[in-house]
């Protein structure tokens, strides 16, 4: 029997390898430096991990090959398993942008009085003397930082994955450790526990589906490959109900993951249970490597199927976004309500997926469905991340107060932050000049380019259904008093710089790519094709 | 009906680079603009100077619009339309977005009257503002407001008047909620920013299907290649910047938001309502003649929401007490008319424009003049609470009754000549507009007269403690100047000066003669107006005002105080399906989902007394919807692909 040695690219690969390889280390410091001295070794090693292999993305951006006829640059790497192209090194770079900011929201101790956001000792059942002793002395895990590190390498995987069961073994990377942090929770810590176990049940549920969708696939293709199944698909080979059995179950993973209707219902809990930091970090980051691998899987090894998933998608897109939009309405939480409204800017995007996908379709110079995908996550993850990071700043006497009537009247007594809140909610709302209008103009228009102009309809109606509620909290803000039912306001905690820079990165980046958006624009049209 | 517009030449926009005078176009929004960032962003430092300086930058706006539009006077024709390139706003491929400002005969009249009414208003609010502890903020909104005005009348392309388009959306929003103390100023402003978006809709899907279509989003791409799409295309095009108008433009049914408005400060119901944010929905469909001109029906659509508007503005005109309702119901009568000119298409365009620019001058005259009675009479807006006041505000009456007489037509006062210009056009293409648009013409004779005894002639019915005196200098000195515009206005239309001028832009129409003599028509038109004159005088001037509106009253005057149930009419058909909506969605979250398994609602927040919402909360019961949304996917992928 003859072995072949794989050949692994790591020149390619390096800056994936750079984030496993530092979370790997952050276990092994948590074993072996005084607890006195981990957070600050474990954030440097963090941030730091994330700078170098961000700065290795760039490097590895720079130098992709270019095939073919030029719409599409990049290699297969690892036997087949794994594709570095121009899409895939767009999203490691927003990821790990918005990765950083989640390191620095995670670090940030002042809220708190010198603790982090995180549960003190998670071991200590709520309630009982092990906490108050854990919360006495002061305790705090600095485990989060290996964990956010490995379920960045996940999201890293995830839309770089070329088969399905690396797919798989990605989706599950990202989601163990997120599923644990999500019960962290320094404060209610019960609503915590129960978003983990909840957002943890459901998540191995969907995943039961997608691994059957992947045997069923692999059933129709004999493969598990992307390019295989596409030929596959091609030739017409074998069971068509394998494949489309095959492809239904897949897509109700992947549909799990970006919270698109009816399979969004864990949003919300989640949201609002997890701690605020780990929200804002999950709601920008899944949401873009699980479109990330929407894209590739939808076009690559579904391309040539697309008349059978388009119409399921259509109807998942609008049903999305209304429900998303309408639920968003009745809310009076704010993580809820912004959970919903990232459940409608699920839809948003689902939208610009339907659009036209190869450049030969296109007439000159109109925007391509993944560059205004692309565009839109980038968007709607600066605005996302911003908006959590000051919920984090608007607090009570116990915590975080994120109630709507604690808010009544906060643009009065904090007009600069209630301001910011205000700009982010109108760049969700798609207002012009903020970037959220740029991204909402481009997934609308490459919809309506490829003939969906009823779920364009709908998108629109939802956009001002979305309007409404954004609106509604800047009115409770701006033109309410306080405490008009006696209860307690929410006032805002000065943070540390750490939380301040991540609110100032969002807003400078939602003003910058509403005002100027050609150079990411740009960005993503270099990102070109997937390669197949 | 149109026969002159087939194959008749539809201009196209084709501008030259600004060079010389024409490069300081910029500085015509950027002046006001500085002037919100400083003052919003300056904070309290500024409160001092901040009004003074929010006044002198529109001024000097106004200043450069007039020595361009001097300079462009200068021109051939030929070479009076001039765009300046500021930067590439949005650049991939081949798609390119400028921010391009587009200087030509429309948008120079538009220049100098939101320069020139803006900057009057500014000065007197620095009179009506005084008291106020947050004036500087409104200078800035005020500056913002005009800022965003110019950018909508400068833009060369679709997307930068989108973006004129929501900024006043969004300031208006700040003004009429100015006074957030009030929670109806905060409802009021809330329904403007949203019916707006309902029309912004429209504008938005209008502007999509632009670039679909033509590949670009500019005026000179579209206007070039419009020729080439078909009449459908053209049709649905026009009705959705019709429905995009429609929200701006308060015209029926998008109106509602309108006579809320009011709940802002009177300034800015004059800058609303006169100057700027009402007309754009005219200059839109004036802007896009080369996509009406091809689509008749949609011009037919366009008459029909006109006359509809008018009347209805009208109706709500004739019966309300409170002074600047009606005088909202006025404007959108009056921007009816605007509507109705436009529908008729290229015969009707420049007297569109003409009648936007003189109401332009004697609405916010009359609106200015109403802020004045209001200061004197304590901020009373009941017309029934006043009465004799001509005694008592000698200036402020008579520069109300020039825009009175202005507003109703009376010969030689400027809207005389618009309003008559529409109503020629009107008859000489279809009998029936035009004669609606005459019949018009008298109810508007009726409820001015009306508004015009009860406030200033009959007896007084003043409070108690209410001193009404006259205004300071810096109040009425604008109002003088309006009224004088209000009056001398109609000078434009001299040699038929501003239909030669605008012809460039909206096409030539070839001459057609109304059915019976010019003079014979003003004059009918007159004696409708002095009969609805005259009916008022009836009702209000012989005997005397109850001070408390009377309630049993017929059911048209009902439905007029209820705004002709535009309110009911919204709820009805929006507000209440989307209730029902949310509903119906929280309740198949909450029962359906959880019934099928538990047999009931079981009370929510059961687990560990944490209080959950909206959803039930139970993992069962995601999982469920989870398992049935898979089931759905697989079974329609199966049916739709293999049935």
């Amino acid at each position: 029997m003859n072995f072949v040695k794989p050949t692994i690219e790591y020149s390619q690969l390096w800056p994936l390898l750079v984030i496993f390889a530092v979370a790997c280390i952050g276990v092994l410091v948590e074993a072996f430096v005084p607890r006195a001295l981990r957070f600050r070794v474990q954030t440097v090693l963090a941030a730091a991990g994330l700078l170098v292999a961000l700065a290795g993305t760039i490097w590895v951006a720079t130098d992709l090959d270019v095939l073919g006829d030029g719409v599409a640059r990049g290699s297969v790497d690892v036997e087949g398993t794994i594709v570095i192209d121009g899409p895939t090194v767009f999203f490691w770079g927003i990821l790990l942008v918005f990765a950083l900011g989640g390191v620095l929201l995670f670090a940030e101790r002042q809220l708190e009085g010198g603790v982090s956001a995180f549960a003190g000792q998670a071991a200590a059942l709520p309630g009982t003397e092990a906490e108050r002793e854990a919360s006495t002395r002061g305790l705090e895990h600095t485990e989060v930082y290996p964990l956010l590190m490995f379920a960045v390498g996940g999201m890293l995987l995830f839309p770089a994955a070329n088969d399905l069961l690396t797919l798989f073994v990605a989706l599950e990377v990202l989601s163990l450790p997120l599923y644990l942090l999500c019960g962290l929770a320094r404060r209610r810590r019960l609503l915590s526990q129960e978003a983990a176990l909840k957002y943890f049940m459901l998540g191995a549920f969907s995943s039961g589906f997608f691994i059957y969708g992947v045997a069923l696939t692999y059933g129709f293709a004999g493969s598990m490959g992307f390019s295989e199944i596409n030929e596959a698909v091609r030739n017409d080979v074998g069971n068509q109900t394998l494949l489309l059995l095959g492809l239904g179950m897949v897509s109700v993973g992947l549909l799990f993951k970006v919270g698109a209707a009816p399979f969004h219902s864990w949003t919300p809990d989640v949201y609002q249970g997890a701690p605020t930091p780990v929200t804002a970090f999950m709601a920008a980051g899944t949401k873009i490597a699980a479109f990330g691998a929407i894209l590739r899987l939808y076009y690559v090894a579904f391309g040539s199927d697309r008349w059978s998933w388009q119409p399921m998608l259509w109807v998942i897109a609008i049903l999305t976004m209304v429900v998303g939009a309408v639920l968003a309405v009745v809310q009076t939480d704010m993580k809820r309500m912004l959970a919903y409204s990232s459940v409608a800017h699920t839809g948003f995007l689902l939208t610009g997926v339907l659009g036209v996908q190869q450049a030969s379709e296109l007439s000159d110079g109109q925007v391509t469905s993944l560059q205004a995908v692309l565009f839109y996550l980038t968007t709607y993850g600066f605005a996302m991340i911003g908006a959590f990071a000051v919920v984090t700043l608007v607090r009570d006497s116990g915590g975080e107060a994120t109630t709507f009537a604690r808010w009544q009247g906060l643009g009065r007594r904090s007009p600069l932050i209630a301001g910011l809140f205000a700009f982010f909610l109108l760049s969700m709302a798609g207002i012009p000049l903020t970037a959220g209008f740029v991204g909402k103009w481009a997934v609308f228009t490459v919809a309506l380019s490829a003939g969906a102009w009823p779920v364009v309809i709908a998108a629109i109606l939802c956009s001002i259904i979305a309007v409404f509620f954004y609106v509604r909290v800047i009115v409770l803000m701006f033109f309410l008093d306080g405490d008009s039912s006696g209860g307690e306001v929410a006032t805002v905690t000065k943070p540390s710089v750490l939380t301040s820079a991540t609110i100032l990165v969002g807003v400078a980046a939602t003003l910058v790519l509403g005002i100027v958006p050609g150079p990411v624009l740009d960005l993503a049209a270099n990102a070109g094709q997937f390669v197949r | 009906m149109y026969a002159f517009n087939e194959g008749g030449a539809i201009p196209v926009v084709d501008p030259t680079t600004a060079d010389g005078v024409f490069t300081l176009l910029w500085l015509v929004v950027a002046l006001p603009l500085a002037g919100a960032a400083i003052l919003l962003i300056g904070g309290r430092r500024t409160d001092r100077w901040g009004h003074l300086l929010g006044t002198a930058l529109p001024i000097g706006s106004f200043v450069i619009s007039l020595v361009l539009f001097i300079s462009l006077l200068g021109r051939g024709d030929d070479e009076r339309q001039v765009m300046q390139h500021l930067y590439t706003w949005i650049e991939v491929g081949h798609l390119n977005v400028g921010m391009d400002l587009l200087y030509d005969q429309l948008s120079a009249l538009f220049l100098l009257l939101i320069t020139g009414v803006g900057s009057l208003i500014h000065i007197y609010s620095i009179g009506y503002m005084a008291h106020d502890p947050r004036r500087r903020r409104f200078f800035g909104y005020l500056n913002l407001f005009v800022a965003a005005m110019l950018v909508l009348v400068l833009s060369e392309n679709y997307l930068g008047l989108f973006l004129g388009w929501e900024g006043v959306g969004l300031a208006s929003y700040l003004l009429i909620g100015f006074w957030q103390h009030k929670p109806t100023a905060a409802a009021a402003a809330k329904k403007a920013f949203v019916l707006n978006r309902v029309g912004d809709m429209g504008l938005s899907l209008a502007i999509m299907m632009f670039f679909v279509l033509f590949g670009s989003t500019s005026f000179h791409v579209i206007s070039e290649a419009a020729g080439n799409a078909s009449e459908k295309q053209m049709t649905i095009l026009g009705l959705l910047l019709l429905l995009g108008a429609c929200g701006k433009s308060a015209q029926f049914p998008l109106q509602a938001w309108l006579m809320d408005a009011m709940e802002g400060p009177t300034p800015v119901s004059a800058l609303i309502h006169a100057a700027t944010m009402v007309t754009a929905g005219v200059y839109l469909i004036v802007r896009s003649n080369f996509v009406f001109d091809r689509a008749p029906d949609a011009r037919t659509v366009v008459l029909v929401v006109a006359l509809i508007s008018l009347f209805w503005g009208a109706w709500i005109g004739c019966a309300k007490d409170d002074i600047k309702k009606s005088l909202a119901g006025s404007t959108m009568s009056q921007i009816g008319y605007m509507m109705t000119a436009a529908g008729l298409g290229v015969a009707g365009y420049p007297f569109a424009i003409f009648h936007l620019l003189t109401h332009g001058f004697f609405k916010a005259d009359l609106f200015l003049s109403a802020g004045s009675v209001m200061h004197g009479m304590n901020d009373d807006v009941d017309m029934r609470h006043y009465g004799l006041l001509r005694k008592a505000m000698p200036v402020t009456f008579l520069t109300f009754t020039m825009g009175y007489l202005a507003i109703i037509g009376f010969p030689g006062f400027s809207g005389f000549w618009s309003k008559d210009g529409i109503i020629e056009t009107a008859l000489s293409q279809n009998i029936l507009v035009g004669v609606l648009a005459a019949l018009g013409a008298g109810v508007t004779g009726f409820y001015m007269t009306r508004m015009m005894l009860m406030t200033f002639f009959t007896d007084k019915r003043w409070e108690k403690d209410v001193h009404p005196h006259e205004s300071p200098t810096v109040m009425t000195g604008p109002l003088v100047v309006l009224a004088a515009l209000a009056v001398f206005g109609g000078l434009l239309i001299l040699n038929d000066w501003i239909v030669d001028w605008l012809s460039p832009v909206t096409g030539t129409a070839p001459h057609e003669s109304p059915p019976i003599p010019a003079l014979a028509i003003s004059a009918i038109v007159f004696v409708l107006v002095l009969a609805g004159a005259a009916v008022a005088w009836l009702v209000v001037g012989r005997q005397a005002v109850p001070r408390t509106a009377p309630t049993q009253v017929s059911w048209v005057t009902r439905a007029g105080r209820e705004e002709v149930y535009g309110n009911v009419i919204n709820d009805t058909l929006v507000v209440d399906p989307g209730r029902h909506l949310t509903a119906g969605v929280l309740a198949t979250d909450r029962y359906v989902v959880d019934g099928a398994l538990t047999g009931g609602p079981v009370a929510i927040g059961a687990v560990a007394g944490v209080a959950r919402r909206a959803q039930n909360g139970f993992v069962r019961s995601y999982a469920l919807s989870l398992l049935g949304g898979a089931l759905i996917v697989a079974l329609a992928l199966l049916a739709v692909n293999l049935a």
